[in-house]
């Protein structure tokens, strides 16, 4: 569970971030939308200690992150997946590399028991036989896949996903958010996603955090989102011509 | 005055870069493995290009040496003497770490752009990893290893292309030309020059690192920031040549 209290995040003058009260639970899969610009990446970076908030305080479990010290903020660090918009995976490593990296660096498991965490992960999310490829060399949504594997690697109680459709076709998108359900209910993670696309939000929306213009405007769930009367949910979420259509 | 807040602003960030730089790595063992492959890429690989650039350096040198020297009054070993002397003190050390400064500065500034602007970056410090010192420490102390080695390797290959010129061009005979070069040596400037060539290899590698791992944008700033790195570090490696020769040959 991640609990958000009274954030705010602002660059310079420009306040981004506003009075953020949100709690995030185990085993969900949590959304965070909103236009281009209402601050979901600034958020996400928050909340994985990428960017400090000016004030309020988040809780992983119950532990405030502005309470810990530098190795209690590393090992949270371990307990957190997080899967970027680009993939990100190392394209000087081949994909077993890169699922294998964080095992590596964190584990002082055989080269064999690593091995077998790594095709463990690749297999849970439907790869095979690309252990030898490089990044370069497989698709986007195969890379998408990858990045996931390499995410749950240390079995993290936290995943992170930040716009995980972007770049790809509805059917791969959909192939990819329930793969993130999935292994959300699986492992007990805390998942939180950022997304604007509607698809997603109706097909894994748990709970959704709707943001406007940095503050958070509304939440609640997937059945929820297509009933509220508020009007700028309202224009989010029958953006588009087909959307309308289907509401009538 | 901007300019100068300018300059302060970038010693600072640079500094403060350095001091995560310069920690523990995580793992030792993939550190040893980092530096073997830096090792390999920034110094194997540049051989090729340091040799061909020493034997014709020590080529040309020794013929203007031969030119200006035209005179019945001075011995024909100078030749040889002479040319050790620049190749040595100045023409290996420098003229080598500027080409490296290009060659091996740009490479750095362009992988860790390209791993900055893709969030590899990101990528590893989410993972708890200290970034600035994964990526930037193994190059440092790759480059301060082997660029002595590429120097000094230089340094023969000078004296040889210059031997080879001066005899071939008849200007001086072989002994003669072995005789010079065997002249009033002094190990200390070997030291002088190797001393150079560290502060240079250190120069290169954290000012590349330095703008590879704040670039921002898209590929068109990575570019940018391969230039800057070049740029930066070439006047750094001339400023710096000055300040350790006043230092050092009194
Ligand atoms: N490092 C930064 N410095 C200054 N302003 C920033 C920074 N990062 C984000 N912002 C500003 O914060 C606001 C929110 O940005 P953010 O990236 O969170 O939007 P977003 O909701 O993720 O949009 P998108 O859907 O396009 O990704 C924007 O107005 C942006 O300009
Ligand atoms: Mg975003």
């Amino acid at each position: 569970m991640i609990e958000i209290r009274d954030i705010y995040k602002a660059f310079g003058s420009k306040q981004v971030l506003e009075n953020i009260d949100l709690v995030f639970d185990r085993g969900k899969t949590n959304l965070i939308i909103g236009q281009s610009g209402s601050g979901k990446t600034v958020l996400m970076k928050c909340l994985v200690g990428l960017l400090e908030v000016d004030s309020g305080d988040i809780l992983f479990d119950g532990s405030s992150i502005s309470a810990m010290n530098y190795n209690q903020r590393k090992s949270l660090r371990q307990e957190i997946g997080m899967l970027f918009q680009g993939s990100a995976l190392f394209d000087s490593m081949t994909v077993e590399e890169n699922v294998m990296f964080p095992l590596t660096m964190f584990t002082n498991k055989s080269f064999e028991e690593k091995l077998d965490r790594v095709n463990f992960c690749l297999k849970r999310v439907d790869l095979n036989n690309v252990n030898k490829l490089f990044p370069a060399e497989i698709s986007g949504g195969m890379k998408k896949r990858v990045a996931i594997a390499r995410a749950i690697a240390l079995n993290p109680k936290y995943l992170f996903c930040d716009e995980p459709n972007s770049g790809l076709d509805p059917l791969t998108s959909i192939v990819i958010d329930n793969l993130i359900r999935e292994i959300t209910k699986e492992f007990q993670m805390t998942t939180v996603i950022n997304t604007h696309d509607m698809n997603s939000v109706i097909e894994i929306g748990e709970k959704i955090a709707f943001l406007y213009h940095g503050k958070l405007w509304w939440q609640g769930s997937n059945e929820e989102i297509l009933v509220t009367n508020n009007r700028e949910i309202n224009d989010f979420v029958y953006a588009t011509e087909l959307t309308r259509r289907l509401k009538k | 005055m901007g300019i100068i807040r300018n300059i302060f602003y970038m010693i600072g960030k640079y500094v403060l870069l350095m001091s995560r730089v310069f920690a523990r790595p995580q793992k030792d063992k993939v550190f040893r493995r980092q530096l073997m492959i830096e090792i390999d890429s920034l110094g194997v690989d540049s051989l090729g290009i340091v040799a061909i650039i020493s034997v014709f350096m020590g080529a040309v040198v020794a013929i203007q040496t031969a030119y200006n020297i035209d005179s019945p009054w001075v011995p024909t070993y100078t030749v040889g003497f002479t040319t050790r002397q620049s190749i040595i003190l100045e023409f290996s050390p420098t003229i080598v770490s500027l080409i490296l400064a290009g060659k091996v500065g740009s490479r750095i500034a362009g992988e860790i752009g390209t791993m900055r602007v893709t969030e590899q970056i990101d990528a590893l410090d989410i993972m708890g990893i200290n970034s600035a010192n994964y990526l930037i420490l193994p190059k440092i102390v790759a480059a301060m290893v082997i660029f002595p080695v590429l120097v000094s390797l230089s340094m023969f290959l000078g004296v040889f292309g210059g031997y080879l010129a001066a005899v071939i061009k008849g200007v001086i005979s072989g002994p003669n030309y072995i005789f010079g070069i065997q002249s009033w040596f002094i190990p200390y400037e070997i030291f002088y020059s190797l001393t150079k060539t560290v502060v240079f290899a250190f120069i290169i590698t954290s000012v590349s690192g330095f703008y590879g791992y704040f670039a921002h944008g898209g590929a068109l700033e990575v570019g940018r920031a391969s230039t800057k790195a070049v740029v930066q570090s070439s006047i750094l490696i001339i400023l710096f040549n000055l300040i350790i020769t006043q230092l050092m040959l009194q």
